[in-house]
């Protein structure tokens, strides 16, 4: 099991090593070359999540080096969904690498056994952890291709024509694709909050605790929430769009770690270590 | 012996005064052919000329008598002493015309490097000297591989990548601002050379309407009955702002034209879409200010200017790649001119036929009853026989001497019979 751990680390790390020479060198044979191995690492990372929910008759995600490999499998998955059909090639070179160093870091984390109490074992929970996981996925998509804005917007504003310039898209193309970013991440954190409530309302009898991440999830939510009401009714569209996603994905980081790490509440446990 | 000889000028040795007198008309060119491949010295001839260069390629058996030939041609077709152009004529022998030739065609030699006009000239030049037959089995392979030189440059290298006039230039940069320049609307203000050439080269990206402002309408109305748009009062501008993506301006005005709390207002009208602005006018008609606006992008000429200065470098140092691909080229053709020489080609055939003959004894050795050591090297001695008396009536009429038989096209169609360039 832990050698198919690092054998996925070691896949991943591969794709980012791909997507990187692509970035420099632009042809398209490392492009592939990233692509394939990201999605064969994939599929092994699912066959070991899946065979670990097996052994342990619940999703593993009660450890952080669990939870790691759970979040670099959603970015892993989401990427590989959402390059067929953005092709924003060059976004390769940030997801595959982050889902590399996600998972190196798991891999390298201390293996400990937990034993769950029953409660955990619940359908509502399966889809609220796998869909907040993937939300989390597409956010983080939206905090690169946000950079990958104001990169582009820079050079085009300073006229200087860098590296980053030519292998950057136009600045609609990266516009809209962080649009679709945030689409798709609203609306997995919407179902993810939703089920998590449901499997509140089953497990303690209440929907919301006033929990530090549940206070802490509702602020990323309603910032989302704001930034999509922004663009459509009110045109917020580019440089501000992309500074809004990044600001989210920090809030969201904050959510997922400093309350974890700082405060205390009913997900401690899920990255203790 | 032949040689492959090159003389002519370029934009590098001869002014354009010059250039301009010793140019080829298409006219001059058929004459040209017609003449010189008649004249004994020359078998094979080809000219090419452009506003930037005019050569004449030759394969001859004597580079002098060739060479003063054709200078003589030239100042009696142009009427012009050879005294004055004598001193700009580069002359070329055997690979180095042939890098000379590869070097034109792949647009190393241009004036702006990778620009892709040139091949096709060149390509003309030689469907005229085809159409003439004073091309034949030499220039014929030196002109393919040249073609193929060419492209493989092209593709393999980035030479032709980057806009290196203002018009590209800025139509590049649209290219890093909208997804598609389809659809998109452009309104021109004022006229001039390069904002028109920006409006066809945007015209061919499939953009959407086209509208014209113009101090003086009614020449507006006619600038836009040439592109199919619609002509627009100068005073409408403001207005228009929260239509168009795309704003070209060249106007004599010395006042801007465009502010930027006008820009700003339409903004907010546009919802942000994304609104381009490309100043050609000196002094500007577009404030440039507005360029630190959000989703508002202002490039004067300067800038564009920059951009194409940037591009050439870039074009100059991909050329390098270039160079190394001619180079080689250049050596795979002299393998082949050098084939096409007598002795080789007879070694080659010989050899040939031997190892044939030796592979089938070989085989057929083991099935003899009985050959003894001494039949056997009876055998052997009857394979060169054999291969003499085969090669004797092919070497005699090649080594023949006389003008009678063209020994280039017989070598290369004797190597191609027996396929001796595996």
């Amino acid at each position: 099991m832990n050698q198919l751990i690092h054998t996925v680390a070691f896949i991943y790390i591969l794709s980012a090593m791909g997507y990187v020479v692509y970035l420099v060198r632009q042809d398209a044979f490392w492009n592939q070359a990233g692509f394939y191995l990201l999605i064969s690492g994939c599929l092994l990372h699912t066959g070991v999540i899946a065979y670990g929910t097996f052994l342990a008759g619940h999703l593993p995600v009660h450890n952080l080096r669990d939870t790691l490999s759970m979040v670099a499998w959603a970015m892993a998955a989401l990427f590989i969904v959402f390059q067929t059909r953005y092709h924003l090639k060059v976004l390769g070179a940030f997801a595959s690498p982050l889902a590399a160093a996600i998972m190196s870091i798991s891999a390298q984390l201390p293996i400990e056994v937990i034993e769950a109490p029953p409660v955990f074992n619940s359908i509502w929970l399966y889809f609220h952890i796998v869909t907040i996981f993937l939300g989390y996925a597409a956010f983080a998509l939206a905090f690169g291709v946000g950079i990958f804005y104001l990169v582009q917007e820079q050079a085009i504003k300073t006229k200087t024509q860098g590296f980053f310039y030519r292998r950057l898209p136009s600045l609609e193309f990266i516009d809209i694709t962080g649009y679709a970013c945030i689409v798709v991440g609203f609306t997995l954190l919407t179902i993810g909050l939703i089920t998590g409530f449901a499997y509140a309302k089953t497990a303690w009898g209440h929907f919301w605790s006033w929990d530090p991440k549940e206070i802490w999830s509702g602020i990323a939510w309603l910032l989302y929430a704001a930034l999509l009401h922004g663009r459509i009714s009110l045109g917020w569209r580019g440089r501000k769009a992309a500074i809004m996603a990044i600001i989210g994905f920090a809030v969201l980081m904050f959510t997922f770690f400093g309350v974890n790490f700082f405060l205390k509440g009913h997900h401690g446990e899920f990255t203790r270590w | 012996m032949t040689d492959i000889v090159l003389i002519g000028l370029n934009h590098t040795t001869a002014p354009v005064e010059l250039r301009e007198c010793i140019a080829f008309t298409p006219e001059d060119t058929l004459v040209a052919l017609d003449q010189l491949k008649q004249e004994p010295a020359i078998d094979e001839v080809l000219v090419y000329s452009t506003c930037n260069r005019v050569e004449i390629l030759m394969v001859t058996d004597n580079i002098p008598v060739a060479v003063d030939i054709t200078k003589n041609f030239i100042a009696s077709i142009h009427q012009i002493p050879l005294e004055r152009f004598e001193g700009v004529l580069y002359h070329r022998e055997n690979d180095d015309a042939v890098r000379h030739v590869f070097r034109v065609a792949a647009s190393l030699d241009s004036m702006i490097v990778g620009e892709p006009q040139i091949l096709g000239q060149i390509k003309t030049a030689y469907q005229t000297a085809t159409q003439k037959k004073a091309s034949a089995l030499i220039l014929n392979r030196l002109l393919h591989r040249a073609f193929f030189v060419a492209k493989k440059v092209r593709t393999e290298t980035g030479i032709g990548d980057r806009a290196v006039s203002i018009s590209y230039a800025a139509i590049e940069l649209s290219k890093k601002i909208f997804d598609s320049l389809v659809k998109k609307k452009v309104l021109m203000i004022g006229a001039g050379e390069m904002a028109e050439l920006a409006v066809e080269h945007l015209l061919r990206q499939k953009v959407g309407d086209l509208y014209v402002a113009n101090r003086t309408f009614e020449r507006g109305v006619s600038l836009a009955e040439r592109f199919k748009g619609q002509a627009v009062r100068i005073e409408e501008i403001p207005q228009w702002l929260e239509q168009v993506d795309i704003i070209i301006s060249s106007t004599g005005s010395s006042e801007l034209v465009i502010r930027r709390d006008q820009v700003k207002a339409a903004m907010r009208a546009r919802r942000n879409r994304p609104l381009f602005f490309i100043d050609i006018a000196v002094p500007r008609d577009i404030d440039p200010e507005i360029n630190r606006l959000d989703n508002a992008y202002v490039y004067d000429v300067d800038d564009l200017q920059n951009i194409i200065e940037e591009n050439l470098e870039d074009r100059k140092k991909e050329a390098l790649k270039g160079e190394r691909i001619v180079d080689e080229a250049v050596i795979r053709f002299r393998d082949w001119c050098d084939n096409l020489n007598i002795v080789p080609t007879i070694v080659d055939l010989r050899n040939k036929l031997r190892i044939i003959i030796e592979n089938e004894l070989t085989r057929t050795f083991p099935s003899l009853q009985q050959t003894s050591l001494a039949d056997q090297e009876a055998l052997q001695k009857m394979i060169g026989t054999m291969v003499n008396k085969i090669m004797h009536d092919p070497t005699r009429l090649l080594k023949m001497e006389g003008h009678h038989i063209n020994k280039p096209v017989y070598l290369d169609l004797l190597r191609r019979l027996f396929n001796l360039d595996e």
